[in-house]
């Protein structure tokens, strides 16, 4: 009788206190050697030879012109892959057509190709012995090495982000609000704008705040195509590893410190995001549903 | 509106949902699709509303050829089985999406009184700021009719309009939406596999099988004369029974009954459970009870024939009977189809 007092609830696995103190060490242990440690190292290195020289590394103009790169590239590349991302998980969850499920694929290639195969390609294609080479130099058009090349390999890299985000939500809403505007006399801009958008904004808010983080961070696919030319073709994480090269430890970790700081700001926006909903698949409203039912 | 259906054909991918059908509609009437799921019944009501086109064949309301126009342009009102509210909407705001959408400009203030009306009408005076999140299901179920209304469609179509409620909420919402039809006088055309919900709704009865109509009349007309073993069937519970037709007379066992214009050979008989009668003593079809099944509204006996046919049939709640028991049963009335 006694042992049943004791034991309030039926044991579960791995439950046994000696396991769950050794999984939760090792959790943590982990967690600060592989993420935080070199966190903190970011911070204290860049600050290592003091405030002055961490103020002069950002004020440098490479390290100016750098930040200006990485910032353009991401104006461009984040709204186009906005609309494509919208514009393609609205036709695959919303229609159907042939090519529907390669068009889904497709989508998803960048996800599964190495970046800097992604680079290799485009060198392929737009350089000089490249396939559209003769005819870009013909009309002086320069892709490569420039920031076109720049905001093209960030594009294919994040091409899937805000697609993936939609799709399985858009999948689940199904086709029915949709087809409830249209009865009603609305048109296909009216429809998306009043009863699809407000469905997935937070969705595909969430979207593009991990595409930003990820066109800002690019590295493998921009470092094969952009030359690497200081103070003209580097983005930032290029330009952290070239004053790394330089034996500028001080200086890249000042770099560094900037994209850290932009990551931080994105986990925070991602946090706030996934409080209203974002990221999971339901409808925000209906889920909240039958408990308030009066009837 | 009068809708006719034109030998209408719908396939998806090679599945035929829809073999040429053919069906009118009249001003003002109430019908039920009724099928089987897979029947094409869904399908039909969504090209009426021209959510599905048509393969072949054409719709006309009234005399315009519809078949093309597409579902923005038809003026028809659909209500969805899950209803399809928009969740970010507040109930008001839903009732008054068709009105503002509209090609035909409203006043703000003329939009609004609409809205009331509507939720008059619903019997929902009150709840306009509620999201649809926070009414019930029978509440939502009559939102979605008030917004399907306020766009003054020519015809209301419903798909499964009560499927997703319970049995109490939908007995009062069928009298309900029958006197909301009674009132407004809208051509109606609902879908649904329920035949207690359209026999008890509907003006006529449009019964649907693997595409394509196998009968369609009254309620009366469809349930005392039923076109097949299917209508039969599908309609309510029916005990089968084997039979051999002779001369216009279907025999079965010893028992013999009617069966004027079915050739001679094998037929079927059906017969519903309280049209069979129980008798110690005979004469009838011999059978022994298997189970006894007591419900509030009478006793239910399942039994099996000395053939080993199945039968179930009601007796009087008095009538003393016990699985194991020998007698026999008679046909008090039957469908007979041949084989």
């Amino acid at each position: 009788m006694s042992a049943v007092h004791t034991r309030r609830k039926p044991p579960r696995v791995g439950d046994q206190p000696l396991f769950r103190r050794l999984l939760i060490a090792t959790v943590l242990i982990l967690g600060a050697l592989l993420i935080l440690a070199p966190l903190i190292v970011i911070g204290f290195e860049a600050f290592s030879e003091g405030w002055r020289a961490y103020a002069s590394t950002i004020a440098h103009p490479d390290t100016r012109h750098a930040i200006f790169l990485t910032v353009v590239t991401a104006l461009v590349a984040v709204p186009v892959n906005t609309i494509f991302g919208v514009a393609a998980a609205w036709a695959i969850t919303k229609f159907d057509f042939p090519g529907r499920r390669f068009l889904l694929v497709v989508i998803e290639i960048p996800f599964s190709i190495s970046p800097i195969v992604a680079g290799v390609a485009y060198l392929f294609v737009y350089g000089l012995q490249g396939f559209f080479g003769p005819l870009l130099e013909a009309y002086e058009i320069k892709v490569l090495f420039a920031l076109p090349g720049i905001v093209l390999a960030s594009m294919f890299v994040t091409a899937p982000f805000v697609a993936r985000e939609l799709i399985p939500l858009m999948q689940a809403q199904g086709r029915d609000l949709e087809e409830a505007a249209t009865s009603l006399g609305a048109s296909g801009w009216r429809t998306f704008f009043s009863v699809t958008l407000p469905n997935i904004k937070w969705a595909l808010l969430y979207g593009v705040v991990l595409c930003n983080a990820r066109v800002m961070g690019e590295f493998g696919a921009v470092s094969v195509v952009s030359g690497n030319i200081r103070g003209q073709t580097n983005t930032l994480p290029l330009h952290i590893e070239l004053l790394y090269h330089d034996y500028q430890a001080a200086g890249a970790f000042a770099s560094a410190s900037i994209l850290a700081v932009i990551a931080v700001f994105t986990i925070i926006a991602k946090v706030a995001l996934e409080r209203q909903g974002a990221g999971r698949i339901r409808r925000p409203a209906l889920a909240a549903g039958a408990a308030a039912s009066t009837e | 509106m009068k809708i006719r259906l034109d030998h209408v054909v719908k396939t998806f991918h090679t599945f035929r949902a829809v073999r040429d059908v053919s069906l009118d509609i009249e001003s003002g009437e109430l019908v039920a699709l009724l099928g089987p799921s897979g029947s094409g019944k869904t399908t039909i009501l969504r090209m009426v509303a021209g959510l599905e086109y048509a393969d072949g064949g054409h719709i006309y309301f009234g005399d315009q050829d519809a078949t093309d126009i597409p579902v923005r342009d038809r003026g028809v009102g659909f209500v969805f089985q899950h209803y399809a509210l928009f969740p970010h909407m507040t109930v008001a705001e839903n009732i008054a999406f068709g009105m503002k959408v509209s090609k035909v400009k409203r006043e703000k203030a003329a939009i609004a009184a609409r809205v009331e009306e509507l939720l008059r009408l619903v019997r929902l005076e009150g709840l306009g700021d509620r999201f649809p999140a926070q009414i019930s299901g029978g509440q939502r179920q009559r939102v979605a009719l008030a917004r399907a209304l306020a766009v003054d469609p020519k015809v209301l179509l419903l798909d499964e309009p009560f499927g997703a409620l319970d049995a109490n909420v939908r007995r009062e919402l069928r009298r309900w939406l029958r006197e909301i039809h009674d009132e407004l006088g809208i051509t109606t055309l609902f879908v649904t596999h329920d035949q207690e919900e359209a026999l008890d709704l509907a003006d006529r009865v449009v019964i649907l099988n693997e595409g394509t109509i196998v009968q369609q009349g009254t309620p009366e007309e469809v349930c005392r004369s039923p076109g097949s073993a299917f209508v039969t069937r599908f309609l309510g519970d029916a005990n089968r029974l084997e039979a051999e037709v002779r001369g216009g007379k279907a025999h079965v066992g010893s028992v013999s009954l009617a069966a004027d214009g079915i050739p001679d050979g094998a037929a079927e008989v059906y017969a519903r459970p309280s049209d069979l009668e129980w008798s110690a003593a005979g004469p009838g079809i011999a059978a022994s009870i298997t189970r006894v099944l007591d419900r509030p509204g009478g006793r239910r006996v399942m039994a099996i024939t000395t053939g080993g046919e199945h039968l179930e049939f009601d007796v009087e709640p008095e009538l003393a009977v016990h699985a194991g028991q020998q007698g026999f049963v008679t046909l008090r009335r039957a469908q007979v189809f041949a084989r």
